[in-house]
């Protein structure tokens, strides 16, 4: 059972999004972190970078994997997550929190209500097993 | 694994197992328009005293490892402790492979950690990959590896790195977007000291010290200078046993260093195999090419090596990869790695301060011959070059036939402005008596 808190918004992708007016942060959920094993490293964008929604933004690498994170909304990063470096695991043991990627200055700050919300996401995950 | 061939008793029984009769039927799936259908056109079978004689007369021709020469640029003379090719020789190493299996790859992982250990003790820098092809494109991989840490394309080199280093830059990043701009050396010094074309575009400043014409550089003021813009400085060692005398580039605020282990115990050998060096700053490991280990500990808390940080290679991530190699030079790797190991500190500074003095010698001999002149005056590790009365090819012509000396490289061959310099190098393999006859054959 993954844990999937209701106040944030899916993508098909594995990320979540936290809306705050027209800044969105972005990280990966509980289910991506499982999959992935214990991240030893995230590939970060910079400050300033724009990214069309869907595109790779990043990669994080865990001990077994790499895989890339991609953007669910069109934006500029606004704030990049700089500690996670020092500490990644951080990312296994609180993904909605401290595991914070990037913030994201939204192209159409309504973007992030199009995403899947908890139930369909959940629902989403039960399809693939 | 030992290599046996075949019998043809054995050849027959493996066909009559899977029901064939012929060799050539294993291969019937090969369309016969394609198929060669000949021998192929090498010369019968020799035996193996004409096998020696051959191989004896083509050795024969290499001159520069037979007569007294005083030639370097890149590739230089230097005494193999017998040990080395005596280690290097045994089968465990001979023969081994990519240590991909970690499990049964221990000696080999453990012998490439030590070498990537000294060489990052030799450099100042904090980590070094398992060696590359050469100091050539060693150098050229830096080139690309600034480009992306720095996500800017324009790379300042000095026309005083060696041209041929410089020739395979050019061809590596042919197709890519960097930028090359070379920029000329002082004529009084040697040195580096024209920094104008530094800015904020500016990936790296390529410098090499000592450089092509034997004049180390003052690698600190480049440092500054080039971090100064936001640039990385990278640093091209071509002659490695200067290692042993020379503050580290590390320690001078080098970004990347590379370079040439020739020097470390390896043939000249016509030009190759050598082995390239790569060396940089922790912060930046995630960007180095080539094959890295690493050191972990296994369940048991037993140390272990292991090939690491695989995401950076493209048989894991082909599109991201920091570079296409995914070698290294294993075998020389090793044999440099025992030269170190053999001379140790005292011995590396030793054998360095013997080729400083040699060429020392060399340099104040040459000063002393009427019309012959130093032609830079900074100072010099074990190359200099010599500015004389005329045509140094000339000069260079008539040592080789009346006094059977090779007495350098003339400039001209690569620095079409310099007709009359050539670049004299001394190692610890050359002797005061045939420095003393350079000397006269000059004079």
């Amino acid at each position: 059972m993954s844990n999937i808190p209701e106040n944030l918004r899916y993508s098909k992708d594995h990320e979540w999004v936290a809306a705050d007016g027209d800044v969105a942060s972005i990280g990966i959920t509980d289910y991506a972190q499982h999959s992935l094993g214990d991240v030893v490293y995230i590939d970060m964008p910079r400050v300033g970078d724009k990214f069309g929604a869907h595109e790779a933004f990043g990669s994080v690498e865990s001990v077994k994997a790499v895989s890339e994170v991609f953007t669910p909304i069109a934006g500029e990063i606004v704030e990049v997550n700089d500690g996670i470096n020092d500490a990644p695991e951080k990312v296994n043991s609180d993904p909605y929190g401290d595991g914070w990627f990037v913030r994201v200055k939204m192209d159409n700050p309504g973007d992030a209500d199009a995403m899947l919300s908890s139930e369909e996401y959940d629902e989403y995950l039960s399809t693939i097993g | 694994m030992r290599y046996i061939p075949n019998s043809p008793e054995e050849r027959e029984e493996m066909l009559a197992s899977i029901g064939l009769s012929n060799g050539a039927d294993l291969f019937r799936s090969i369309p016969g328009d394609v198929q060669l259908g000949r021998k192929l056109n090498i010369t019968d079978p020799l035996s193996e005293p004409e096998v020696i004689a051959a191989m004896e007369e083509m050795a024969a021709r290499n001159t520069a490892a037979t007569k007294p020469s005083f030639l370097g640029a890149g590739v230089y003379s230097h005494f193999s402790p017998t040990i080395v090719d005596h280690l290097i020789q045994r089968s465990e190493f001979f023969t081994s492979y990519t240590p991909y299996q970690p499990e049964i790859s221990q000696g080999t992982l453990q012998y490439i950690f030590e070498f990537q250990t000294l060489i990052c003790q030799l450099t100042g820098m904090e980590v070094a990959n398992a060696s590359m092809y050469d100091g050539s494109t060693a150098m050229a991989e830096a080139y690309l590896m600034a480009q992306r840490v720095t996500r800017r394309n324009k790379i300042v080199v000095a026309t005083s790195v060696h041209p041929e280093y410089r020739e395979v830059a050019r061809t590596y990043t042919k197709h890519g977007d960097a930028e090359i701009v070379e920029v000329a050396f002082d004529e009084e010094t040697g040195r580096l000291s024209d920094l104008s074309t530094l800015d904020d575009k500016t990936a790296a400043l390529v410098v090499q010290s000592p450089n092509f014409f034997g004049c180390i550089e003052d690698l600190q003021a480049l440092a500054d200078a080039a971090h100064a813009v936001g640039a990385l400085l990278v640093v091209v060692v071509t002659e490695a046993i200067s290692f042993g005398l020379l503050k580290s580039p590390g320690a001078c605020g080098a970004d990347i260093v590379v370079g040439e282990g020739q020097s470390f115990g390896i043939p000249m050998s016509f030009g190759g195999p050598h082995v390239g060096l790569f060396a940089t700053q922790e912060k930046y490991v995630r960007q180095m090419p080539g094959r890295l280990c690493g050191v972990a500990y296994d369940k048991n808390g037993n140390r272990g090596f292991v090939l690491t940080l695989s995401t950076r290679e493209q048989h894991i991530r082909r599109e991201k990869a920091t570079s296409n190699i995914c070698t290294n030079q294993g075998l020389i790797a090793l044999a440099a790695t025992i030269y170190m190991e053999t001379m140790g500190k005292k011995g590396l500074q030793e054998v360095a301060m013997q080729n400083a003095q040699k060429a020392a010698y060399a340099k104040q001999r040459i000063a002393e011959i009427d019309g012959y002149s130093i032609a830079f005056d900074a100072p010099t590790f074990n190359e200099f070059v010599v500015r004389g009365p005329r045509q140094a090819s000339e000069v260079l012509e008539k040592l080789r036939t009346e006094s059977n000396i090779i007495g350098g490289l003339a400039l001209s061959k690569y620095y079409n402005e310099r007709p009359n310099e050539f670049l004299v190098c001394a190692t610890e393999t050359t002797s005061k008596e045939r420095i003393d006859n350079l000397a006269d054959a000059l004079g």
